[in-house]
C-alpha cells in the first residue's frame, strides 16, 4: 500500500517527477496514486519534502533476532587458493564484528584446503569453520547452497558477507531464499547503523544512483560484496584462529550437476576483476591486430586487457575482456583507457575506478569528461612509442 | 520440451541524474526495453527450438514477465522475436517484491506453465543483483548453473553448459529440469522478422494474478519482501582532470611521469 497524507501534501508534484512508473497524479492539489501501475518502488517516499507519502509495511518478525550472531565471511577458494576478496570481506568484516561487539568468522568449504586455512588463520578472524570432503572440491551451487543453508541453521550467524564474484553470486541468492532472509547484491558500502542494523550501500542504474537497502526483520543479513572496494585486512598481531574442522552431513552432498572440465584462461591478462591495473581498448584501435600493442604494455606494466563493447562486437577480442554495462564491472586502482570516446554504458562498468588515464584522438571525448589524466592523442602512435620508453627506462637500472 | 525464458521490461537508458533544483531523480528518455541480457536468453531458447525441431522434436518457448500491464509490450517484442507465449504476472500484490518475492513469484508461473527449462538473463541492467535467476532455481528446487556463455549439449534429461567465471570457463552438466542464466557471448540475438513482427502485432498476452498462479501472497510484495530499500541518492559523478594536448613525444614523455607518479612502473 502507498499512502498519502493528504494534510501533509503541499501539491508541489515533486514525486511525480520521481515516479518511473508514472503511477502519481495531482488531483485537486493532492498527489494520488494510481495503484496499478505504482510498484512500491519508494522512489516518491525518499523524495517528499513534507514527509506526506509513506508505503505502509505490516511485516513483523515471527522469530527473535537476538539469537543470530557474529560476522560471517564465506572464504572462496578454488583449488585451495583462496580468493583476494575474502581477505577484503575480513578486513571489512573485522570492523563490522568489532563495531557490534561480535566474533568474525570465516567459513571455507573444499578438499584439502589445510594451507588455504592456515594462511587465513594469520588473518584477524576468532574462528575458522572449514569443511573438507572430496565432494566440496569443485564449486556446486546446488550443494553449497544446500550445505551453507543448513550451517546457517545451525550457528545463525546474524551477517554474512560473500564475495560478489560469479561463485558468491550463484549460490548466496539460494541460500537467502532457503532461510528466507534478505540478500543485497554487490554492496560497495557497509556499516553497523545507530539502529544496530547493516546498512548496505549498492550502486545501481549502472553506478548512477546508489541505494541503502536494510535487512529489519529476519536473519541473518546476507550480502555479497563488490571486489577492491575494501583494503585487503591486514595480518594479526598475534595469536591465531580458532580452526573448527566440520564434515557435512552426507544426506546434504546429492547434487543434480557435475563439473566435467575447468578451461583457465592462463596468460591472457584476462582477470579483470582482480587486476589493480586494467588497459583497455575501444574502437580508436582501429583492427584487431593493434590490440597486441595493448597486451605489450599491459605485460610491461602488470596489467590485465579490457575493451569496449565496440571492439568486442567487432570481433577484435573475445567478450571476457569486455567491460561495461553488458560486460563486466570492474574497479582497479588504475584504468587506462585507449581509443575509447567513454559511452554511458563504458563508464557503468569503470567509472568507480581509483584513477583513469585516458587517451583519446578526440579532444571532445566523453571520456576526458571522467578521465583524472586525459591525453589527447592517438594511442596507436604514443603506446608504442611508450613502451619503448618504458624498456629503455628497465633497461638503463 | 517447455522452455520458459524470465525477461524484464527495464528503462531504456540507465542514465539517472538528480535535478539540481528539484533534488528529484531525473531518469533520461522515458522509454522501456528488454533487459540487454534477456535478449540473448530468449535467442538460446528460440535457437534450441529450431535445433531441435530439425530433429522433428517439439519445441515451445514461453516468456514470462513480472510488471503492470504496460509490460505487454515487451511481450509482443518478445513474441516478434520467436517466442511463442507471453504471460504477465500483473497483480498488485506484487507491487514492491524484492528479489526473493520476484523469484518466488516467477518460479510459481513458470510451475503452471510446466517448465522444463529456464534461461534468465545474467541480471538485469537496472538492479544488476543477478540473484532472481538462481533464486527461481531454488525455489523450484531444481539444478542450476549459471553465467552460461554456451550450451554444448541439450537432451531431454540434461544440458551441458560452459559457465564464463572469473579465471577461464567452468563446464558443467546439469539434469533437467534446471535453470540456467546466460551471458552476452552465448549468441548474437536476430532482429525480429516481419512474419515475427506479425505475430506480435496480432497477440494478446496472457495475464495472471496470484491466484492464478497459486503463489502465497504473504511471501509477495513489500510485506513478503526481506529487504527494504531506505535511501536513494545519486554518487557525485566524476569531473575530468587534466588535459594535455601535445606532439606524440610530448604525450609520451607526459603519460610515462604520470605512469611514475601513480608507481605503474
Amino acid at each position: 500500500m502507498l499512502k498519502i497524507d493528504a494534510d501533509k501534501c503541499k501539491g508541489c508534484s515533486l514525486c511525480i517527477k520521481s515516479c518511473p512508473t508514472k503511477a502519481l497524479t495531482i488531483v485537486d492539489k493532492i498527489a494520488t496514486v494510481d495503484l496499478d501501475l505504482c510498484t512500491l518502488c519508494g522512489s516518491c517516499e525518499s523524495t517528499c519534502p513534507f514527509g506526506a507519502i509513506e508505503r505502509v509495511i505490516t511485516k513483523q518478525s515471527k522469530e527473535d533476532l537476538s539469537q543470530y550472531k557474529g560476522v560471517w565471511v564465506f572464504g572462496e577458494q578454488r583449488n585451495g587458493k583462496v580468493a583476494e576478496v575474502v581477505l577484503e570481506l575480513i578486513g571489512i568484516g573485522r570492523k563490522l564484528a568489532d563495531d557490534k561487539g561480535c566474533e568474525l568468522s570465516v567459513i571455507i568449504f573444499g578438499d584439502q584446503i589445510d594451507d588455504a586455512v592456515n594462511m587465513l588463520s594469520e588473518y584477524p578472524v576468532d574462528n575458522i569453520y572449514s569443511y573438507q570432503a572430496p565432494e566440496l572440491k569443485d564449486f556446486d551451487a546446488e550443494r553449497y547452497c544446500r550445505i551453507f543453508t543448513d550451517v546457517v541453521k545451525e550457528y545463525k550467524p546474524d551477517i554474512i558477507l560473500a564475495g560478489a564474484t560469479t561463485t558468491g553470486r550463484s549460490f548466496m541468492s539460494g541460500v537467502a531464499i532457503n532461510v528466507y532472509t534478505g540478500l543485497t547484491a554487490d554492496c560497495t558500502g557497509l556499516e553497523i547503523g545507530e539502529d544496530g542494523l547493516l546498512h548496505q550501500t549498492r550502486p545501481a542504474y549502472g553506478g548512477n544512483i546508489m541505494a541503502t537497502i536494510l535487512c529489519p526483520d529476519s536473519r541473518p543479513q546476507m550480502s555479497t560484496v563488490r571486489h577492491k572496494v575494501f583494503p585487503i585486512s591486514p595480518k594479526r598481531e598475534s595469536g591465531k584462529a580458532n580452526i573448527i574442522n566440520l564434515t557435512p552431513k552426507p544426506e546434504l552432498f546429492s547434487s543434480r550437476s557435475k563439473v566435467i572440465e575447468f578451461i583457465e584462461t592462463v596468460g591472457e591478462n584476462v582477470n579483470l576483476t582482480d587486476a589493480n591495473i586494467i588497459v583497455s581498448g575501444g574502437r580508436g584501435l582501429g583492427c584487431p591486430e593493434n590490440f597486441s600493442i595493448l597486451r605489450e604494455l599491459a605485460s610491461e606494466i602488470g596489467a590485465a586487457v579490457g575493451a569496449s563493447r565496440a571492439a568486442v562486437d567487432a570481433g577484435w577480442i573475445p567478450y571476457p575482456h569486455q567491460v561495461g554495462q553488458t560486460g563486466k564491472t570492474v574497479c582497479p586502482k588504475i584504468y587506462i583507457a585507449c581509443g575509447i570516446s567513454g559511452a554511458v554504458q563504458h563508464l557503468a562498468g569503470m567509472s568507480s575506478s581509483d584513477t583513469i588515464i585516458a587517451i583519446n584522438k578526440d579532444p571532445d571525448a566523453n571520456i576526458f569528461n571522467y578521465a583524472d589524466y586525459g591525453f589527447v592523442g592517438d594511442a596507436l602512435q604514443v603506446l608504442p612509442e611508450l613502451i619503448k620508453k618504458i624498456k629503455a627506462s628497465r633497461g638503463a637500472l | 520440451m517447455n522452455i520458459v525464458v524470465a525477461i524484464k521490461q527495464v528503462p531504456d537508458s540507465t542514465e539517472v541524474k538528480i535535478n539540481p533544483e528539484t533534488k528529484t531523480l531525473m531518469r533520461e528518455g522515458a522509454g522501456t526495453q528488454i533487459n540487454p541480457f534477456d535478449l540473448y536468453a530468449l535467442e538460446e531458447a528460440v535457437r534450441i527450438k529450431e535445433r531441435r525441431a530439425k530433429e522433428g522434436k517439439e519445441t515451445k518457448v514461453t516468456v514470462i514477465t513480472m510488471g503492470p500491464p504496460q509490460a505487454e509490450s515487451a511481450i509482443k517484442e518478445a513474441i516478434s522475436l520467436g517466442a511463442d507465449e507471453g504471460v504477465i504476472l500483473c497483480d498488485r500484490a506484487f507491487a514492491g517484491s524484492d528479489t526473493w518475492c520476484t523469484s518466488y513469484a516467477v518460479a510459481c508461473g513458470c510451475k503452471k506453465i510446466g517448465a522444463d527449462l529456464i534461461i534468465c538473463g545474467q541480471q538485469a541492467i537496472d538492479g544488476d543483483t543477478g540473484q532472481v535467476g538462481p533464486g527461481i532455481a531454488v525455489h523450484l528446487a531444481w539444478a542450476q548453473a549459471a553465467y552460461g556463455a554456451e550450451i554444448k549439449e541439450l537432451t531431454d534429461k540434461s544440458l551441458t553448459v560452459k559457465r564464463l567465471v572469473e579465471d577461464g570457463y567452468e563446464v558443467c552438466q546439469v539434469s533437467l529440469p534446471a535453470v540456467i542464466t546466460v551471458v552476452k557471448e552465448i549468441n548474437e540475438p536476430r532482429t525480429p522478422s516481419l512474419r515475427g513482427k506479425m505475430a506480435a502485432k496480432k497477440y494478446t498476452p496472457i495475464i495472471w494474478t496470484a491466484d492464478d498462479v497459486d503463489a502465497d501472497k504473504e511471501k509477495l510484495g513489500l510485506n513478503g519482501s526481506p529487504t527494504r530499500v531506505v535511501k536513494v541518492m545519486t554518487p557525485p559523478s566524476r569531473t575530468g582532470g587534466e588535459k594535455i594536448e601535445g606532439e606524440t613525444d610530448e604525450l609520451v614523455n607526459a603519460l610515462f611521469d604520470t605512469f611514475k607518479k601513480l608507481e605503474v612502473i
